[in-house]
């Protein structure tokens, strides 16, 4: 999901806490939730499908990034986003995995706005999926077994390795933004609480608020702006679930994180403008 | 980033957003339309005509009300009791058909074919009709075999309550065995099977809620599942070995048959070629599991053998030798919505085998018969006597207000931690909601070449009630078989086959040379439960078992039905009886049932 490395310098700073380059902390993360998860539940559809989402982001990574911005690129960010569509996929068949693999890639080079590619990647590809080929495609909708320790383990690597890239704070907002619209809804609703909360102790949602909403590429800059736009991802969240949109939190992204990051480039136009006047 | 790449890659980006609707419009085989019924015979070689009322099966499924904590849910958590099992109660002949309801005091039907297309209920004359009291509980399915091989059919009735055995006493209806089965268990599927060999017909029965729940009387609301995939809070399952004379022992912890999966439907086959049946179960909520029979004793090897990996919501398990090649497959149904959940079925085909164990692989999107809906019963028969076996699936969950759906508050509780989704209360009301309702049937016509396509509404099946047991029979002993449909809060339907003239058949119905139930193997249980025939003609090879309860709550006929196609040529039949014993019929005639007795010993 992530897409930093779209005509990133090969080298980066390494953090001390890991000792190695900060770009492939979220390959890791993503790798351990893929491995607790399937360790743990089989929550595979299978482990081919998963390579093959895999395989067919990296290349067409390397296939566009070789014939349009003219180098190799950086493999990690095509990894997190064929591993993320490898896990969130869901079909009997096969193909949906490759399109899936191939419309985000594709999309980081096509959709773009100074530069920036304005979608994250994998949420672009399934919410195309989810539209286009909602006969074949669904979304992974169920749990991790009955425990809770898949869930804790990824929490905690997910704490550490966001901490230190400097961007847990989108996570923890987006959180707190939906525990509280959660409560919201079943006021609303008048549902219990804990049915309103329960969608985001399912993997899907591990997945959504580590690696989507905090995809470094696709969102805006600064603290309070990632912040606000977390908090409005959660509330056209809520807004969607109240309509009852059973993938609310793929179109509240897809709807939510373009708009902000057009905003943003507009801003920096303005401010661009005025500086050159 | 090149610009004069960007219009090469706006086209490739338009294609790739294009390319669904290009699989849609040219990747999927379609069955040819047919418009009349004439033209369905002429294309597809059969059709089928709903005849249940002109047949005087005039039933209609009641569900029961359960515990007013539930009702918030009740239209999903009764969901499940229309049953229908085939059985020849009064040895004439001719197809009967014993169909279950659940209303608290409701009554289930003994249809008693009269063997000129009609049936009258005889079920109160026979004592099995007020079988559905709160302090009994109420019927969940009905399963028929000879227990004391005496001759006749017998009944295991299964209920969210009290499990009981019925003896066939001919003339003088049906008595209630005191056979010691659970007092209170809320079985969703059972078996009757001879798993040690003994000649005597044991009972296997499997828990869906656990069986310290009473649904009339809950404690508390922490009934449900869970989990959604990978649910461990079930019912336990039972299986008691037939000691003769009406006596049974419970041996499930002793012999292996320890999960407490959610089950739903069980099929006793032998899978791995060794004369003994194994058991294979289709569990809700979780994986299935495969309990191989070692010489009496049962181990798990799901995981060994292929069948036990992805998490589904098992509701049926039939088997059939769907590519004639002497193999069995096993056909599971699941859960697919569009965009919300594509869980597909699975048809377990074996592919090998290594260390005794059939290596199975899941072939069911590849052969086309992977999405049908809301998936129950299934089963496989030759419906148009091409000589493959065609596959009758039904579905649909709850059929109610056709502008509202629950599935978007389904799948929010369905993916949320066990102390959610666990506890009933939590489950936000239901309402006058539809989930999954419905929904189309399939009629998944074999091509003989690994396809299956779906002819449901060219042949005239179009009904979309609630689907749950199916079964096939020879109702009118016209060499074609017929489909009988028992949906929940519906009605049974009768669907009668109509056949392309010129089309061949053959039927066996076997019966076992035990006299008694003293357990003086060598011989096979008197109903021939786990007898295989193995048919040879014109150059194909087809094997089917005489099953003791297949599909979702249901039992097939268990005559064994093989269509030939045009022109057969029959080389040799051999039936391998459930002794061991093994007979072979030199060239047995076509078009004709062969009643077949096992040589005593």
């Amino acid at each position: 999901m992530t897409s930093e490395a779209v005509g990133a310098p090969r080298a980066a700073s390494i953090p001390r806490a890991f000792g190695i380059d900060k770009r492939y902390l979220a390959p890791i993360l993503v790798t351990i939730v893929l491995i607790a998860g399937q360790v743990s539940f089989a929550f595979l559809e299978s482990w081919s499908r998963t390579f093959l989402a895999i395989a067919t982001a990296i290349g067409v990574e390397m296939l566009l990034g070789r014939l349009f911005a003219g180098q190799w690129p950086h493999l990690a960010s095509a990894y997190v986003s064929g591993i993320s569509v490898g896990m969130l996929v869901r079909s009997p068949v096969f193909w949906p995995y490759a399109l899936c693999s191939a419309i985000s890639i594709v999309s980081k080079y096509v959709i773009r706005v100074d530069g920036r590619h304005i979608w994250n990647p994998s949420n672009l590809g399934i919410v195309a999926m989810l539209v286009l080929a909602s006969d074949t495609v669904a979304s992974l909708s169920v749990q991790w077994g009955n425990t809770l320790l898949p869930m804790v383990t990824v929490w905690c690597f997910g704490i550490v390795i966001l901490r230190s890239l400097g961007r847990l704070h989108i996570t923890l907002t987006y959180v707190a933004s939906f525990v509280a619209f959660a409560a919201l809804r079943s006021a609303v609703t008048g549902h219990a609480f804990l049915a309103e909360v329960a969608p985001i102790t399912g993997p899907m949602y591990q997945l959504f608020i580590f690696f989507m909403i905090t995809d470094p590429k696709t969102t805006v800059h600064g603290t309070r702006a990632q912040c606000l736009v977390a908090f409005l991802v959660a509330a056209v969240e809520a807004a969607l679930r109240l309509l009852q949109f059973v993938h609310a939190p793929y179109y509240a992204l897809f709807a939510v994180g373009p708009a902000a990051n057009l905003i943003e480039i507009y801003v920096k136009r303005r401010a661009a403008a005025r500086h050159g006047g | 980033m090149n610009p004069r790449g960007r219009p090469i890659l706006l086209l490739l980006f338009l294609a790739l957003l294009a390319t669904p609707a290009l699989i849609r419009r040219f990747g999927r085989p379609q069955a040819p339309a047919a418009t009349t019924g004439s033209d369905s015979l002429a294309r597809y070689g059969f059709r089928l005509v709903e005849s249940a009322r002109n047949a005087g099966l005039d039933f209609v499924h009641e569900a029961p009300t359960l515990d007013a904590k539930l009702a918030h849910i009740m239209p999903q958590v009764t969901a499940m009791g229309a049953a229908v099992s085939v059985v020849d109660f009064d040895r004439d002949g001719f197809a009967d058909l014993y169909v279950t309801n659940s209303r608290e005091g409701s009554s289930n039907r003994m249809f008693r074919n009269r063997g000129d297309g009609s049936f009258e209920d005889v079920a109160a004359r026979l004592g099995l009709a007020a079988l559905n009291a709160p302090e009994a509980g109420v019927s969940m399915g009905s399963l028929w075999g000879d227990l004391d091989n005496d001759g006749d059919e017998d009944l295991l009735l299964h209920r969210w309550g009290r499990q009981d055995l019925y003896r066939n006493d001919g003339e003088r209806g049906f008595v209630r065995l005191d056979a010691g089965l659970p007092a209170w268990a809320n079985v969703n599927t059972a078996a009757l099977f001879d798993f040690d060999g003994d000649g005597r017909l044991d009972v296997f029965l499997g828990g869906y809620y656990p069986e310290q729940v009473n649904l009339w009387k809950l404690r508390d609301t922490k009934m449900m599942p869970e989990s959604f995939e990978y649910a461990k809070n079930g019912g336990r399952k039972y299986l008691y070995r037939n000691l003769g004379g009406g006596r049974f022992e419970e041996l499930s912890e002793t012999l292996g048959l320890t999960s407490r999966r959610w089950a739903l439907a069980a099929v006793a086959a032998d899978l791995r070629g060794t004369g003994r049946p194994d058991l294979f179960i289709a569990n809700d909520y979780g994986v299935s599991e495969l309990f191989v029979n070692e010489g009496g004793r049962f181990r798990e090897m799901g995981r060994e053998t292929g069948v036990g990996y992805a998490p589904k919501s098992g509701m049926n398990a039939s088997v059939g030798d769907v590519l004639n090649q002497g193999r069995l497959g096993i056909y599971v149904s699941n859960i697919s919505e569009e965009g919300i959940l594509l869980q597909g079925n699975n048809l377990w085909m074996p592919v090998g085998a290594a260390d005794g164990l059939p290596k199975y692989e899941n072939l069911a999107t590849a052969m086309g018969i992977a999405l049908g809906g809301w998936s129950f019963g299934a089963q496989f028969g030759d419906l148009n006597n091409d000589g493959f076996l065609d596959l009758y699936l039904v579905n649909g969950y709850v059929s109610a207000s056709k502008d509202e759906n629950y599935w978007y508050d389904y799948s929010k509780i369905a993916g949320g931690h066990e102390v959610v989704i666990a506890d009933a209360k939590n489950w936000p009301p239901m309402g006058a909601r539809s989930l999954a309702g419905y929904q189309a049937k399939k009629l998944w016509l074999n091509d003989g070449a690994g396809r299956f396509i779906d002819v449901a509404p060219m042949v005239g099946v179009a009904d979309r009630h609630d689907g749950r047991a199916v079964v096939l029979a020879d109702t009118r002993n016209r060499g074609v078989l017929d489909a009988i449909v028992a949906n929940q809060r519906g009605p049974l339907l009768l669907y009668r086959n109509e056949t392309a003239p010129g089309r061949d058949y053959i039927a066996f119905e076997l019966q076992g040379s035990c006299r008694d139930d003293a357990g003086r193997a060598p011989c096979s249980n008197r109903s021939a439960i786990g007898a295989r025939v193995e048919l040879h003609w014109s150059g194909q090879l087809q094997v089917q078992e005489v099953s003791g309860g297949s599909g979702f709550c249901s039992q097939n006929q268990r005559r064994l039905h093989f269509g030939l196609g045009t022109d057969a040529r029959l080389e040799k039949a051999v039936v391998r009886w459930p002794s061991g014993r093994i007979e072979e019929l030199k060239a047995p005639e076509k078009n004709r049932v062969h009643r077949l007795t096992e040589p005593a010993a």
